[in-house]
């Protein structure tokens, strides 16, 4: 039966790790258990299972589960599954569950993220194989025969020309991994990638990557596993927990590139999300932002409307309007920049962490009811408006 | 010291032209032999109007900085840092970048809307099309 509405009802996260012993399958098996418990659920009411990017064949360190491997391992009755990476971006995934429960095919999906790198980088025979090839093809012979090997490079540029056009100082820029930092030390889950806090000083001071991102500004490969579980609105009653809805989602692109156009997929995405609910950015208590690299929560402050295009570095100027008792509180688990290289889904772990008033030393005050969570950078693009309602 | 050998673009129906183009001297994209406009990077068919009729046109090879990069991090071992990767905007080619190495210059003489112009580099039968600045008479010359 079709629903009207979908709800996040449970949500998991493994430990996360720099190179963690535990096998990926068992990372998710924590994060499915954590995510159950939570959402008050057994395994036999699973029957969808929804991921991105699925199984990475010959880059196992960057997505070393799919969800086959799920399905199988767990012995889910699944109704409906998907494992993709050419959907709008990570976070998508969690869209499509959302479209499957309304749609009827599924009342209880997971949707999970398993990431690698860390562990994946000390045995590359299994989790790197097809890493070392004779040519390259696709987009990549666009950019890695100049040595523009890492989206880096790429993200480099439109920060530099956000400097020249508009102004962005590198001083602005560090609000992103200074408050990511703050926020990871009281995050326990960050343990393992924030260790001290960052100072200004020694953001200035660190090795740069690719002009004007230096080392902070880039997030750190790590091991660990995040579910999410979208649920029907006519199966909450099976569960046992306080629901927050997927009021809205987009994720629009108009030009599949990272070097032919003027602007990121985020902005049109971020303009497209508040088509489809009454809220407005008035409304959101908070932003979990992608930050695989610092400039890209601009493009989504930007993008959303929180500020004007190319303003993004004076909203952020000093820290205060996105701190955890700011303004707008951004990436209050430290981002992926404090907390690891979560790929997408941290951002939505944490809006519902935030929503239901759970962040600990780390809950922004007050009653938060509307948050918004987005993944992805230049033509990836995904965000999610969720509310408690 | 010498740098390991760049990255080698397998080659196909498609691509061809813009990275064998250099032996000739030629910096090839596609344009459309119907609407007139310019499709990178490469297809089979005009990416505005969805027309067949394309072929690789030699464009002028010159253009201006659009935005660019100083590249400190040795993405393969050997690589020499820092150099310069920079989008150019091509002259004629409205709408299409290239994204290349500014090279013959020290990293800190690129700025934005720098004049510059192509120059290959053959490396195993492909011209990978790099850019130096234009000296000031060429860039008079081009003004």
């Amino acid at each position: 039966m079709a629903s009207k509405e979908a709800y996040i009802t449970g949500i998991g996260q493994s430990e996360v790790g720099v190179r963690l012993p535990r096998h990926p399958l068992l990372l998710t098996l924590d994060a499915v258990r954590e995510a159950l418990d939570d959402a008050g659920l057994t395994l036999d009411q699973i029957d969808g299972v929804f991921t991105f990017p699925g199984k990475a064949a010959g880059y196992l360190a960057f997505s070393p589960i799919g969800a086959d491997d799920l399905i199988d391992a767990l012995g889910i009755d699944a109704k409906w599954h998907m494992g993709a990476m050419e959907q709008p971006a990570q976070l998508s995934a969690i869209g499509m569950a959302a479209m499957a429960v309304k749609q009827g095919l599924c009342r209880h999906v997971i949707c999970f993220r398993t990431v690698y790198e860390a562990g994946g980088m000390a045995n590359p025979e299994v989790y790197m194989s097809g890493m070392k090839q004779d040519t390259v093809s696709g987009a990549s012979q666009w950019t890695s025969p100049f040595w523009a090997t890492s989206a880096a490079c790429w993200v480099a540029q439109y920060a530099s020309r956000h400097m020249r056009d508009y102004g962005l100082t590198r001083e602005q820029l560090a609000q992103i991994a200074l408050n990511g930092s703050r926020n990871a030390m009281k995050n326990p889950r960050a343990r393992a990638i924030t260790k001290e806090e960052l100072t200004l000083e020694k953001y200035m001071s660190a090795r740069l990557i690719s002009t004007p991102l230096c080392l902070y500004d880039c997030d750190r490969f790590s091991d660990a596993s995040t579910v999410i579980i979208v649920s029907a609105g006519d199966a909450l009653d099976e569960v046992k927990c306080e629901p927050v809805r997927i009021a809205s989602m987009s994720g629009s692109v108009d030009r599949f590139s990272w070097d032919q156009v003027d602007w990121f997929a985020a902005y049109e995405t971020g303009e497209d999300l508040w088509k489809h609910t009454d809220y407005t950015k008035d409304d959101v208590d908070t932003g979990q932002f992608y930050d695989g690299f610092a400039f890209l929560p601009l493009t989504w402050l930007e993008g959303l409307g929180f500020c004007e295009k190319g303003e993004g570095g004076k909203f952020i100027e000093g820290g205060t309007r996105i701190a955890l008792d700011g303004e707008l509180p951004l990436n209050t688990n430290g981002g992926q920049l404090g907390a690891g290289r979560l790929h997408g889904f941290g951002f939505a772990h944490e809006a519902v962490t935030q929503l239901r008033g759970l962040g600990g030393e780390r809950q922004i005050p007050g009653d938060p009811k509307v948050a918004v969570a987005t993944s992805g950078g230049g033509p990836l693009a995904a965000a999610l408006l969720l509310a408690k309602d | 010291m010498s740098n390991p050998p760049r990255p080698k673009p397998r080659l196909d129906q498609e691509n061809t032209p813009f990275w064998t183009g250099g032996a000739e001297g030629k910096l090839n994209i596609i344009k459309c032999g119907d609407c007139g406009q310019y499709t990178h990077p490469p297809k089979v068919l005009c990416r505005h109007c969805q027309s067949e009729n394309i072929a690789p046109e030699a464009v002028a090879g010159t253009g201006v900085v659009d935005t660019f990069t100083i590249n400190y991090q040795p993405w393969a071992k050997g690589l020499e840092v820092p150099y310069v990767i920079a989008r150019v905007a091509l002259d004629g080619v409205p709408g299409v970048y290239l994204t290349t190495n500014i090279v013959n210059c020290p990293v800190d003489a690129v700025d934005f809307g720098d004049r510059v112009c192509v120059t290959f580099e053959e490396q195993d039968g492909i011209f990978y099309p790099l850019f130096e600045k234009q000296k000031q008479n060429q860039a008079e010359g081009a003004n």
